[in-house]
C-alpha cells in the first residue's frame, strides 16, 4: 500500500500504535522469533514514557546485544565483553545526572563479567541492568553459557550439559539477591502478552528506581534463541514456559524499593 | 606555577592529575603505586565533582575509565606492571574508541608476580601495543618526581588533543622517592573545550556512539587508517627528549626514566677520569625520537643503551642508529638498580 493510499484508508482514525521515539527508523536485524526485538522495544517505550530520552546513555557490549546503537535514538557506548556493568558505573559516577542502563547477555553478565556484574550490584550503583538470558552464546555459534540448562545440547555440549563436568546452571539473580547492596532484582519473560506487560512494568520500575536515586536494579529477561535452540519460534516460546522457567522461576526476587 | 612541596612520586602524580582537571579516578591496590590510590582516596572527594572509586579489579578499573572517559570528563587510572597487564583489554578498547584517558604505570620487577622493586620491563608492553590490534599510546617517561608531576599534568592535554590514551611510565623508584616538587596551579575543568563526540545524553542532537566495533572489513580498514594517520601526526609533533653533552662525546648513553638519572652521575664520574659521556634521554618512548638519535649517531662510534630490563628500548635505538655506530646494551634486571660506577665500568669497555 502506498503512503497516500494508507493515509486515505486511515483518515479520521486514531493512531494507537507507533514506533517509540527512542528507536530510530532502522529495521531490527534479529533472527525470526528472537526476543531481543521485543525487549529493545519495551525499553524504548519506557524511555519515551518516562521522558528521559535526552539524558539516557545505553551500554551494550558484544554478541547480539552489540547492535543496540543501531536501533536506539540515544547515546550508546559499546564496552568490552563482560565489562558493561563496570562501564555503566564509570558513566554514572562521572555524570550522576544521566540515566544509564546496561544491556547484557548471559555469557556477558554471568560468565566473563561475573566479577564486574556482582560488584556493581553490591555497591548498589544507581544503574539499571537488563540481563537477557537465552541460555547460550547466540551470535558466536550456540555454545554453552553458564545459564545453559542441564542436558541442554549446545555446540560445546553436544551430548547435553552435565553437572559433573560444567556444574549446574548459575542463578545470577538469586545469587545477587543474597547481597545487601541491590535495590530491585526481578526475572521476567516476553513469550506472551501477559508476560510482555509484566516485563514492561518491571522495566519501568527499574528505571524509576534510578531516576529516584534508589540504587541498583536488575531485570533478568528469559529470552528465546530459536536458531541456536534448533526450534521454530513457537516451540522456543513453549520451551521457556515448560523448561527454562522451571530452573529460573519468574517474578520479583528482591525488592527494597 | 604553585607552591613547592616535598612529595613522594606517587603523591605528586596524583595531585598533578587533580590539578590538571582529572575528576574521575578508578584503580585497584597494588605495590609500588599504593600511595597514588591512597592520595586520590583522600583528595579526590575534596574537589567539586571529584569521583574516587576503588574498583573490584584492574579490569573493572579500566572499564570504569572507559565509561567515565566516554562522558568527556578527564579520567585516570594507575597501577603497576601485573595490574597493567590485566588492563590491556581495556587499553585496546580505549585506543580503538579514541577515548582520552591517562594510565599511570609504576613499573616493578617481572615477569609474573616478579617483585616490588623498580624495573623497566614494560617498555615493550607500553610502546609496542600491550593489547590486541594496531594501536599506539603516547608514552611519557619521567626521570624525576617533579618531571613525573609535570608530565602527568600535560598528559591530560595530550589525551584530549588527540583523543588517545596516554601512559605515564615510571618505576617504583620514582613512585616511592621524595623530592621537592613545584606543583602546577589547578585548572578548572569546566573551562576546557567541549567534546562534541562524548556520550552525555543527546539533548536534542543526533546520538553519539562510542565504539570500537566495525563489522565490514573495508569499514574497519578505513577506521584503522584514520588511527594510523593520527599516530603519524603525533610522530611529527610530539616527540620529546633531553640531551646532555651530545656534542662530540666519547660515547653516547641512551637511557630513560630512573636510569637516565643515574647516567647523569655516571657522566660526572666519567669526567673525573677524562671520559666524556653524552646522554640522550627519550621522554616520549612512543613516539620514539628516532630521527634525532639517527642524526646524533652520524658522528659517533658507540651508542650504549642502559636499561633496567633485558634489552627492550635498545631495539628502537638500533632501528634508529642502524649501522652508523656500535649499539651495545647494558642492563640490570629483577629490580636491581645499576649504580653510577657500574655504568661507568660498562662505558670503559666501549671507549
Amino acid at each position: 500500500m502506498s503512503k497516500e493510499a494508507l493515509a486515505e484508508d486511515t483518515a479520521g482514525m486514531e493512531k494507537v500504535f507507533d514506533r517509540p521515539k527512542s528507536l530510530n527508523n532502522q529495521q531490527f536485524s534479529y533472527c525470526p522469533g528472537c526476543h531481543h526485538g521485543v525487549i529493545n522495544r519495551l525499553i524504548a517505550e519506557t524511555i519515551d514514557e518516562l521522558g528521559i530520552q535526552d539524558n539516557t546513555v545505553g551500554t551494550a557490549p558484544v554478541g547480539c546485544s552489540v547492535f543496540l546503537y543501531k536501533w536506539f535514538d540515544i547515546d550508546v557506548i559499546q564496552p568490552a565483553h563482560g565489562r558493561v556493568s563496570a562501564v555503566a558505573t564509570g558513566v554514572k559516577r562521572a555524570r550522576p545526572d544521566l540515566n544509564v542502563f546496561a544491556y547484557q547477555g548471559d555469557g556477558d553478565f554471568a560468565s566473563i563479567g561475573t566479577n564486574n556484574s556482582t560488584h556493581a550490584a553490591n555497591r548498589g550503583d544507581n544503574i539499571t541492568v537488563f540481563f537477557i538470558n537465552n541460555t547460550l552464546y547466540g551470535m558466536t555459534g550456540g555454545e554453552m553459557s553458564p545459564t545453559t540448562l542441564l542436558n541442554q545440547k549446545t555446540t560445546t555440549t553436544p551430548k547435553g550439559r552435565k553437572a559433573k563436568d560444567f556444574g549446574p546452571p548459575i542463578k545470577m539473580s538469586e545469587m545477587l539477591s543474597a547481597l545487601d547492596g541491590p535495590t530491585y532484582i526481578t526475572r521476567q519473560a516476553v513469550y506472551d502478552v501477559k508476560r510482555i506487560d509484566q516485563t514492561k512494568k518491571a522495566i519501568k520500575k527499574a528505571f524509576r528506581i534510578q531516576t529516584e536515586g534508589k540504587g541498583y536494579a536488575l531485570v533478568e529477561i528469559l529470552s528465546a534463541c530459536p536458531i541456536n535452540w534448533g526450534m521454530d519460534p513457537v516451540k522456543a516460546n513453549e520451551r521457556i514456559k515448560e523448561e527454562v522457567e522451571n530452573v529460573y522461576p519468574l517474578g520479583d526476587i528482591l525488592d527494597r524499593s | 606555577m604553585g607552591e613547592k612541596k616535598l612529595m613522594r612520586g606517587n603523591e605528586a602524580i596524583a595531585e598533578a592529575a587533580i590539578r590538571a582537571g582529572c575528576r574521575n579516578y578508578f584503580a585497584y591496590p597494588i605495590t609500588p603505586q599504593a600511595e597514588l590510590l591512597q592520595w586520590m582516596a583522600n583528595h579526590m572527594p575534596e574537589v567539586e565533582n571529584g569521583t574516587f572509586l576503588q574498583a573490584e579489579s584492574e579490569v573493572g578499573a579500566i572499564s570504569m575509565v572507559y565509561g567515565a572517559a566516554s562522558t568527556g570528563e578527564r579520567t585516570m587510572t594507575s597501577s603497576s606492571s601485573p595490574g597493567i597487564s590485566l588492563k590491556q583489554e581495556g587499553i585496546s578498547y580505549l585506543a580503538g574508541s579514541e577515548l582520552p584517558s591517562v594510565i599511570v604505570n609504576i613499573m616493578r620487577g617481572g615477569p609474573g608476580l616478579g617483585n616490588i622493586q623498580p624495573a623497566q620491563g614494560d617498555y615493550f608492553q607500553s610502546t609496542k601495543g600491550g593489547g590486541h590490534g594496531d594501536y599506539q599510546l603516547i608514552v611519557l617517561a619521567p626521570s624525576t618526581v617533579p618531571e613525573a608531576a609535570e608530565l602527568t599534568f600535560e598528559s591530560f592535554d595530550l589525551a584530549d588533543k588527540y583523543r588517545i590514551p596516554v601512559m605515564v611510565l615510571a618505576d617504583g623508584m620514582i613512585g616511592q622517592m621524595m623530592e621537592p616538587v613545584e606543583l602546577p596551579s589547578p585548572i578548572d575543568p569546566s573551562n576546557l573545550p567541549d567534546k562534541p563526540w562524548a556520550t552525555t545524553g543527546t539533548n536534542g542532537r543526533d546520538p553519539n556512539v562510542i565504539r570500537s566495533f566495525a563489522l565490514g572489513a573495508e569499514n574497519l580498514k578505513s577506521i584503522n587508517l584514520d588511527l594510523q594517520e593520527k599516530y603519524e601526526k603525533i610522530r611529527k609533533r610530539e616527540i620529546r627528549f633531553e640531551e646532555i653533552g651530545v656534542e662530540d662525546p666519547d660515547i653516547l648513553l641512551v637511557a630513560f626514566g630512573t636510569v637516565a638519572r643515574i647516567a647523569r652521575t655516571a657522566r660526572r664520574l666519567g669526567k673525573k677520569e677524562g671520559i666524556d659521556i653524552g646522554i640522550f634521554r627519550p621522554i616520549t618512548l612512543w613516539p620514539f625520537p628516532d630521527e634525532r638519535l639517527a642524526e646524533l649517531s652520524e658522528s659517533l662510534d658507540t651508542v650504549l643503551t642502559v636499561e633496567m630490563n633485558a634489552g627492550q628500548m635498545v631495539e628502537d635505538v638500533r632501528l634508529s642508529v642502524k649501522s652508523r655506530a656500535q649499539t651495545p646494551f647494558y642492563g640490570e634486571q629483577g629490580g636491581v638498580v645499576p649504580t653510577p660506577s657500574e655504568i661507568l665500568e660498562e662505558v670503559k669497555h666501549h671507549v
